[in-house]
Parts: structure tokens; sequence; C-alpha cells
């Protein structure tokens, strides 16, 4: 009788990366419908023109590299990059960019440098701050809620918006973006910066309606729907929690010591914790294995690192969010963190490590 | 170790890193006692079965053996005997697949059963106290008993007594799923392996025995306490479940907190471990004279429909084992049978495959409960560098950048990640979820450094003796050597003594050196280039040309001594002044006939004067014939013709002396004088030594002392040249006149 030879271990717990990858997707839901329901569905159609475009491109390059296309493509990692891009995306950007930045992160960013499992940085972030750097203005031309909105902005009026620059009625970005009041309407934390700049105290910048009643209109439910689906990820075991909790601790610490210190110019914890991508970064794109630290001490390191980074560019950058960058920094250090965060062997005393 | 104690007493123990939960299975098997088997036709027992080396034969083919007779000899600590686990007859001893994942042969003794099952004479020993300790360890390994816990390892060198040993462990953990061997064992035979215990505590005295047990088996625990609850020493402790939990290393830690240091034993640190099946064995080998024949294996998998623990007889064919079991063989599909667990066991090949002292387990998994031993593919995918295999390896090792080092042989970095600590427990394969097969990564890189270390091991050995060869070369040379320059310096010796033979040697040598000379001067036949002259000058290779010319020459200085000798003074003057305008060189040999030793002697050294001067004037073209280009023709210089000069008159003198002794013994004065023609141009400095050289007894002496200060001179004024010139010749040989 013939038998099958293998080698051990015959035992396997079946996980597949492609499930895990599947997984973070689901669990990214909560906050993409959030940002449906208070910014309309701009981004729900950068998301499907990203994914699109992604499908393309990495069955275009698995094609040229004699890769098993039909595995590969749909391991989800392609998906979820573009999911990340279309969320990060101004609602109204023009359709080039986020076909622009998909193709770029994609093609240059993953599979230029090996495919997946190989590329340094993220793919998203890495898409997203190519797209700021290059395309400045179609890239700050931020939607306001829907809510202070006075055009009336159904799927259509987006759809065309998206694709030719104007509703159908032919109102352009930038008067969809002015209010009533007829003040042209920034991101809070944008809002925030400039009016710091301006010398204003963070009570009277907080009058504005962009900010709501809390922290920032719209944008602390988007934040708050990815903090839930990031505790799904780590009640699963998909993420590691050393990631976002070191992330969010130290984006805490440093806010609360710059408000204790100034409280008239510095926003509050909660409203860094609660508006721009905070939330999303800590949990979706921080967390990505590929990219991040691999030991667990590391893992903290990254976190508390981007805390910092995030807070510093936050406030005395040039930018108004500087997750995207502060993660791109922190991808650039990871092989060094993790040189030296190795965990000591079974057997080996500190002193001969 | 006080507090160690207490943890211990408390069943508060330590935890390792890392670990897994597979699906244990040991309901399979674990509920039915251990089945006696009926006797398999033929038996196939590999000649060894434990870590170390082959024992000797002691049977042949055709012999009939009995049960428990030994069929290896051991002469040697790292060998263990093997016996017949029944009686029957030998009917081969040939290569056959043995017991390893490789599938490779060794030699393997195939017992025919007679079913009789006759045993030998065994010695049961009521006292174990009336034995030494000497004669218990020697009884262990005539027993042929190795470890039986999967590693094999010869026993009774883990038995011999070393001071201070803090803890016997006795690894009854069995963390691998599937597997209820030692569980069955511990259930049935609780007294006799406490029996076992006791005769390692005596042999090897430890502070502590603690037998080790997962909660996951509670009537073993159970059987166990009972046995030990009479004995202080021994503890039981109930650790949880987790695999690796029952590895050497992790089991060391969990119970006592400590670590083994990498690359050392545990016995350095005061532990020994052994294995609850071994100890079991040591007992029936000890007390009822019963060598290790037979043991408990578990036969399981859900591809069987009678999946059970047996007694299996060492050395029976795994088809046997598949039959009592009843495996339903699948028609379609390639079916992996794999010995041992499902963790750290290995497919076997053929069903011919033995049971032999290590194998604790035969799996034959179906495709539903583990459908990744199936896999005709590999469904490996790149890493996403998630790290969940680094949260379960018990090492904690970074299973993730020693699979990026192993893929790129990256063999110095994997040195480094400490890939030699890594236990292949599989832990780390088994959660990734790329499908990585990481621990087959770690074999083939482990192989490969293992064969490069061996590389190298030769490589350093081949250099030393390739030095060592050098060295002794020459060393020979240099002996070589010296015995030449002693057999020249005694040759030289024997020569410069004043005896007939000596003198005939001499004579003998001179005319020899002479002819060579007058040789390499008949080669030159072209005009000679003024050229630094010097003492030591190598003739080698002369064309026929020269050889001819030098014929010539020789022919024509014979005629013109010849003529001289019968003519006045004045025709030698002619003859000399022809010889010395003459710019080619002549070839002179000796004539002068010795009719005494001091007419000889002064020959000689006439001659050797003269064929010195010769050499002098060819040095150019003797050097060209060297082929030797570091030559650099000077032009022509007063110096140069100085020693032309001085040679000349060196010669002429000679000629006289020679000329007067002849005529001294024909009767006739004859009054030479010489006086050598001195360019216009030169200088005083260039006169020779004149002397009148008369023919008296008292004047030869006095001719003999010119000649010589004349030779002299000439030597002096050569070496003023060499010194002043920038000529280099190479390879010269010192000239071996006097």
């Amino acid at each position: 009788m013939a038998f099958w030879i293998a080698s051990s271990p015959h035992n396997h717990n079946q996980t597949e990366t492609a499930s895990l990858m599947r997984l973070v997707i689901y669990a990214a839901i909560p906050g993409v419908l959030a940002q449906w329901y208070f910014f309309g569905w701009g981004n729900l159609i950068h998301i499907g023109l990203a994914m699109l475009t992604a499908l393309v491109c990495e069955f275009t390059v698995l094609s040229l590299r004699k890769k098993p296309i039909l595995i590969q493509l749909f391991d989800g990692s392609a998906l979820l990059t573009a999911l990340l891009i279309g969320i990060s995306l101004p609602a109204l950007a023009p359709w080039w960019i986020s076909v622009i930045g998909t193709i770029f992160a994609i093609v240059i960013v993953k599979q230029l440098y090996g495919g997946l499992g190989h590329n340094p940085f993220n793919p998203a972030m890495a898409g997203y701050v190519m797209l700021l750097v290059s395309f400045p203005l179609q890239m700050t031309l931020w939607q306001p809620p829907l809510s202070l909105i006075s055009v009336d902005l159904n799927f259509t009026n987006t759809l065309t918006t998206i694709l030719t620059g104007f509703t159908v009625e032919g109102y352009s970005v930038e008067q969809i973006r002015t209010t009533i009041d007829g003040i042209t309407m920034a991101t809070p934390l944008d809002t925030l910066k400039t009016n710091t700049g301006l010398g204003l105290t963070v009570l009277e910048t907080i009058k504005n309606p962009i900010f709501g009643e809390h922290f920032s209109l719209g944008w602390e439910w988007v934040n708050g729907a990815f903090l839930l689906g990031g505790l799904f990820l780590i009640a699963k075991k998909a993420i590691a929690w050393q990631t976002p909790v070191s992330f969010l601790i130290s984006l805490f610490i440093c806010s609360f010591i710059a408000y204790s210190i100034n409280p008239d110019s510095s926003a509050s914890t909660m409203f860094h914790w609660f508006s721009g991508a905070t939330m999303l970064g800590a949990f979706f794109i921080l967390t990505d294995p590929v990219t991040g630290a691999t030991s667990n001490k590391g893992r903290i390191i990254v976190g508390l690192l981007a805390g910092l980074l995030v807070y510093l560019i936050r406030t005395i950058g040039g930018y108004p969010d500087g997750v995207a960058f502060a993660i791109l920094l922190c991808n650039m250090s990871a092989p060094l963190i993790d040189q030296y965060t190795r965990p000591r062997t079974y057997g080996h005393l500190k002193e001969d490590k | 170790m006080e507090s160690i104690l207490e943890r211990i007493t408390r069943g508060h123990f330590w935890d390792f890193h890392g670990g897994i939960h597979p699906p244990e299975q040991k309901s399979l098997t674990s509920s039915k006692p251990i089945k006696q088997l009926t006797l398999p036709k033929q038996l196939i027992i590999p000649l060894q079965q434990h870590i170390g080396r082959e024992g000797d034969l002691l049977v042949g083919i055709g012999e009939k053996v009995l049960k428990g007779q030994p069929l290896t000899l051991s002469t040697n600590p790292m060998v263990v005997p093997i016996h017949a686990p029944t009686s029957g007859t030998i009917s081969a001893i040939k290569n056959s697949v043995i017991a390893h994942p490789s599938g490779l042969t060794q030699l393997c003794i195939f017992l025919d059963v007679d079913g009789e099952d006759t045993w030998r004479k065994r010695d049961v020993c009521t006292d174990i106290d009336q034995l030494t300790n000497n004669q218990i360890i020697e009884k262990i390994a005539d027993a042929g008993i190795s470890g039986m816990g999967g590693a094999g390892f010869p026993t009774h060198i883990k038995l011999n007594s070393k001071p201070d040993i803090n803890f016997l462990i006795i690894n009854g953990a069995e963390c691998e799923p599937y597997i209820t061997a030692d569980d069955l064992l511990m259930m049935e035979q609780g007294d006799a392996i406490v029996d076992g215990i006791s005769i390692i505590d005596r042999l090897l005295s430890p502070a502590f025995i603690l037998i080790a047990i997962e909660d996951n088996k509670p009537k073993a625990i159970k059987a166990l306490q009972q046995a030990t609850a009479n004995i202080e020493k021994i503890k039981v402790c109930v650790i949880p479940t987790k695999y690796p939990a029952g590895g050497e290393k992790q089991l060391i830690k969990i119970l006592t907190g400590r670590e083994v240091a990498s690359g050392s034993l545990p016995i350095h640190s005061g532990i020994v471990m052994h294995n609850i099946a071994t100890c079991f064995a040591i007992n029936e080998a000890v007390r009822h004279d019963t060598p290790l024949i037979r043991r408990v294996v578990t036969v399981t998998g859900q591809a069987l429909n009678k999946p059970q623990n047996v007694w299996a007889l060492l050395g029976t064919p795994i088809k046997f084992l598949l039959e009592q079991c009843e495996l339903e063989a699948l028609k379609d599909e390639s079916q992996p049978v794999i010995m041992g667990g499902p963790m750290m066991g290995f497919c076997i090949s053929s069903e011919l495959v033995p049971i032999v002292k290590t194998s604790n387990c035969i799996l034959v998994p179906s495709k539903t409960e583990m459908p990744s031993a199936f896999d005709k593919e590999s469904k490996e995918v790149e890493c996403i560098r998630c790290g969940q295999c680094s949260d379960v390896c018990p090492s904690n090792l970074l299973p993730q950048e020693l699979q990026w080092s192993a893929k790129a042989k990256d063999y110095p970095q994997l040195q480094k990640l400490n890939l030699s600590d890594c236990i292949d427990c599989g832990a780390c394969a088994y959660v990734c979820p790329s499908q990585i097969p990481l621990v087959h990564y770690y074999r083939i890189a482990k192989a490969e450094i293992r064969e490069q270390q061996q590389l190298d091991l030769k490589a350093e050995k081949a250099k030393i003796r390739f030095e060592a060869r050098k060295l002794r070369l020459e060393k020979e040379k240099i002996a070589r050597q010296e015995k030449h320059k002693k057999a020249a310096a005694a040759r030289k010796a024997a020569m410069n003594k004043a005896t007939p033979e000596a003198a005939g040697a001499k004579s003998a040598v001179a005319a020899a050196l002479a002819r060579v000379k007058a040789k390499k001067a008949a080669s030159n036949t072209a005009v000679s280039v003024d050229k630094e002259n010097k003492d030591a000058v190598i003739n080698t290779g002369d064309d026929q040309k020269s050889q001819v010319a030098a014929a010539i020459a020789r022919a024509k200085a014979k005629k013109k001594l010849k003529a001289d000798n019968a003519n006045k003074p004045s025709n030698t003057k002619d003859g000399e002044k022809a010889d010395t305008t003459d710019k080619a060189v002549e070839t002179k040999t000796v004539t002068a006939k010795p009719s005494s030793p001091d007419d000889k002697k002064a020959k000689i050294a006439a001659a050797i004067a003269k064929a010195k001067a010769k050499k002098l004037s060819q040095s150019t073209e003797s050097v060209k014939v060297d082929g030797k280009d570091s030559v650099i023709d000077k032009p022509a210089s007063q110096s140069e013709k100085k020693e032309k000069i001085a040679a000349a008159i060196a010669k002429a003198k000679e000629k006289a002396q020679a000329k007067a002794k002849d005529a001294a013994l024909s009767g006739i004065d004859v009054q030479t004088k010489t006086r050598p023609t001195i360019p216009s141009n030169e200088n005083d400095k260039n006169a020779p030594i004149e002397s009148n050289v008369e023919p008296t007894p008292a004047l030869d002496k006095k001719a003999k002392i010119a000649a010589a200060i004349a030779k002299a001179k000439a030597k002096k004024q050569l070496k003023d040249e060499q010194n002043d010139s920038s000529n280099k010749l190479s390879a010269q040989q010192p000239d071996e006149s006097t």
C-alpha cells in the first residue's frame, strides 16, 4: 500500500490569510456605514471605484509576475487597501483621485516591492500621502456633514460631482462646501489649526458649527464606529491589542499634557481621540501586520511613537491631520525597532543574548 | 530551592511562553485497556533503535533463538543491545526500511516466529538491595533499555550516579494529541512504575522526585497518587494541559521555574528526566530479568475501526498493527500513516516499517479529522508578518524571522536568531494563517548548517595536512642541501690533503674544470663586448657552433704551445703578443706535462690562471648565451682593459715559469724576460709586477710567488670593477678554483 509522505506537523488550525483580511473588512463596515450616514454617498462611491481599480491593477501585475492569480487576487489584501483609501479620501474628490491613488498604492507601493508581505509601507497610507502632496487642492476640499450643507446631495448628485465636478444643478464643489452663512467649511481639525494660528482660543473656535455638540460633527460618530470595529477585531484575535492601545494612550498623554499646560490653545484629549482618522488609524492601519513591528514590545513602541507623531503634526506640523504621515514614519522605523526588540530565547540569559 | 518546593507542594507551577491547544482526540483510545495481541508471523528488528551505534551481531541466519535472547552485543557505552521479542528462527539479516522520516534502510534481523513463545532462562531478583549500583546499571544496559519517550538515549548512561541531583523528573505528561500509551500504562501498571522509580532513586539519589502528569488524565493521576501515597519523596505534579508541556525543557520550566541554558544538558543543572515507560522497563529488567522486548503503542485515528492501545512486540511490522485495528483503506487516496503524534510524528513510507523502542503511536487520520494531512499541494502563501507564530513558540523564538532567513539561506543570521534552540514542536506551523510549513524550512536549514559545519571541519583538517606536508617537504629539502654541502666539504677536504690521491683528484678536477672553461671560451666567436668581468659566471648551454669553435681553438692552442716550446723566447713573446692582441679569446688547454710534483702544481696553477683570464674576457659572451637580460653592456673602459692585461700578464708569467722549468730540466739556460706590452694610453697602475724570471731553482719559487701575486691582483681589480658597476648577473656559482 502506498502511503502519503509529508513533513510534520500534520495538523493545522485551519486559519487562512484570506479569512483574516476578510474579517478586517467586515470590522470596518460600521465605520463605513457611519460615514455614509453623516457624509453621504461620496465615500462609498470612492470605495467602489478604488476596489475596482485595485482588482484590475492586481490582476495585471500578478499576471505579469506569473503568480497564481485566483488565490492571490481574492486574498483580500487588495480590497482592504482599496477600502482604506476610499474611506480616507474627501467625499467629493474627483474620481481620478481615487483611481490614481489606488494604482499607486497597489502597483508601486505593494507589488513593486514584492507583493503581499514584502511591502515596507502601508499601501493605503502611502497612496493617500502621495495624493495629498501631489494634488493638495483636491485633497483638501473636505465635504462638511450633510446636516450643514445647503445643497441636496443625493446619490446622483454625488456621483456627478465626483465624475464631473458639478452637481446636476450645476453647483461646484466649492459652492457645496459653503454654508448658508457663506462660510466655507473645513474639517474640525483644520478649523482648529487655522483659528489657533489666528490667535483664537479653543473655546471660541468650538463655537463653529462644524464642531457639533461634542467634538466634531459627524466625525466623532465615524470614529466611534471604527472603535467598535477595532474592539471586535481584538476580541477575535485578528489584530494585536498592543498597537492600538499604546497609540491611543500615547495620544492621550500628549494631549493631556498640552491641555494641562495651556487649555486655551490645546484641544481636549477626547477631541483628539474622536476627530480625524484617529480610530481608523489605530485599529485598521497601524495594526497592518505586514508593515508593523513583529514582537509585542516592538508594537508598543510603534504605537507610542505614532501617538506622539500624530499629536506633533496636528499641533505644530503643517497638516491638519497627521495620522497618515505618522504611520508612514512608523513603518519606516519598524525594521529598526524589530532589531532591538527581539524576545529573549529560552535558555539564553540576558548577559549572553 | 525553598520557594520551588513550596510552589510544588502547593501545586502552583510556572508556565512556559506560548503553547497551543490542538484538539486532543485522546478519547478515541483512552477508555480501552491495553490489548495483548496475537503473535505476528515475522518480526523485523532493526539493530539500532537508539541514539548511538549498532551492536555486534551475536546470531546468524538460520539460528533458532529464544524469547529474550540477546541478538547483539554491547562493547561500547553508546551501544544498546537488542533482544529477540519471541522465539523463532532467524531467516535473514539484511537491509530493510526503518522507522525514520527519511525512509532509508538499515540492517535488520528478520525473525520468523515459531509461535511457541519460549522464554530463555530468567533469574528473578527478589531483593535488589543485594545488588550493587554497578550491577543494577549493568542489568539495565544488558536489557537494552533506551529512552522510550521518543529520543532513545541509552538509559544506563543517564543512570550513572552523579553528585547533587536536585530533581528526578518522571515525564508522564504526554502532551501530544491522540497518544494515550503512557496514560494507559500509568493506569494499569502504576505499582510497577513506582518500583522502577525506586530503582532509579537508588542509583541517582536525587533530593526530590516529581512525576509530571497533565490534567487531562484523571485516572492516571489517581493511580499514581495511590501508588506513591506512602513514599514521601515522590510527588505527583498535575500540570495544565498545553502542547508542548511534555518537552524536556518546557517541563523543567513548568516544574522548577528554571531554564536549561542553551547548549547544556539538564544534568548540568542537577535535573534528570526519564519517561514513565522507561521506568516500567527498568523495573522489568532489574527485578524480572525481562529485557526490553515490547512496549505500549497507541494505534489510533478515525480511519481505523478499532483504535486502541496494544502491547506491541518490538519489530512488529506496521502492517500487522493496522490489520489488527482494522484500517479502512482508502481506495483513491494516498493515506498518510504517521508514526508518532500529529505534531511531531513522521510519515512512514512502507507498511514493513517495524515498531521500535521509541515508537509510541501509529496515527492513521481520516480526511475529515485532519484535512491538512492529505494536502497534495502546498497551500503556502506569503508571510503577512502577523506574529501568531512567535506568540505560540515555546522556546520564545521568532519563527517569522527564522522563516525569512531560512528562505534567504542566510545561515549566520539563522544562528544569530538561535535556530538551534528550536525543538521542532510544530506549534508555529500549526497556527500560521499563510500555511507556511515553517518546521520543514527549519529542518532543511538546520541540515544545511550542519552539512556546512562538516565541510568546514574537513577543510580545516585538509588545511592542517597541507601545511604539515609543506613543512615536511621544506625540511627534506634543507636536509638534502645540508647533505650535499657536507659531501662537498668532505670532498674538498679530501682534495686538499697532501696525498697523491688527493693531488690526483685535484688535478682531475682541475682538468675537468679547465675543459669546461675551454668549451665555454670556444663558444664565443663574436667581437667581445667590453663588459664588467666577474669571477663567477655560470656557463650554461653552449651551442654547437661554440663547441666546434672550441675544438678548433683547442687544436690551435696545442699547436702554439708546441711551437712555443720548440722556439726561442722571442717567438714566445710573439706568441704571447699574439695572445694578448688577439681580442678573440683563445682557448689554451693546459699542456704542461707534469714531470714532477712541483712542476705539476705549478702547471696546474698556471692553467687555472689562464682559464680564469679567459673567463674574464668571455664573460659577456657567456652571459649573453645565458640568456639573462639583466646584463648591462658597458662601453670599453680602461678598467676592463686593465684586467685583460693583468690576466695576460699572469698568463705569460705562468707560461714563462713552465718553460723555465722545462729549460732547467732540459739544461737549456733560458732567460726570459717577461715584459708585457702595455698599450699607450694605460696608466702605470696597470703595470703588472715585473719580474725577471730566472731559471734557477731559487727563482722558480719567486716565479711561483710572482704568479700568485699577479693572479691575486687581477682578482682584486676585477672585484673593484664589480663594485663600481651595476651589473646584475644572476645565479652565480663561485669559481671552484683555488
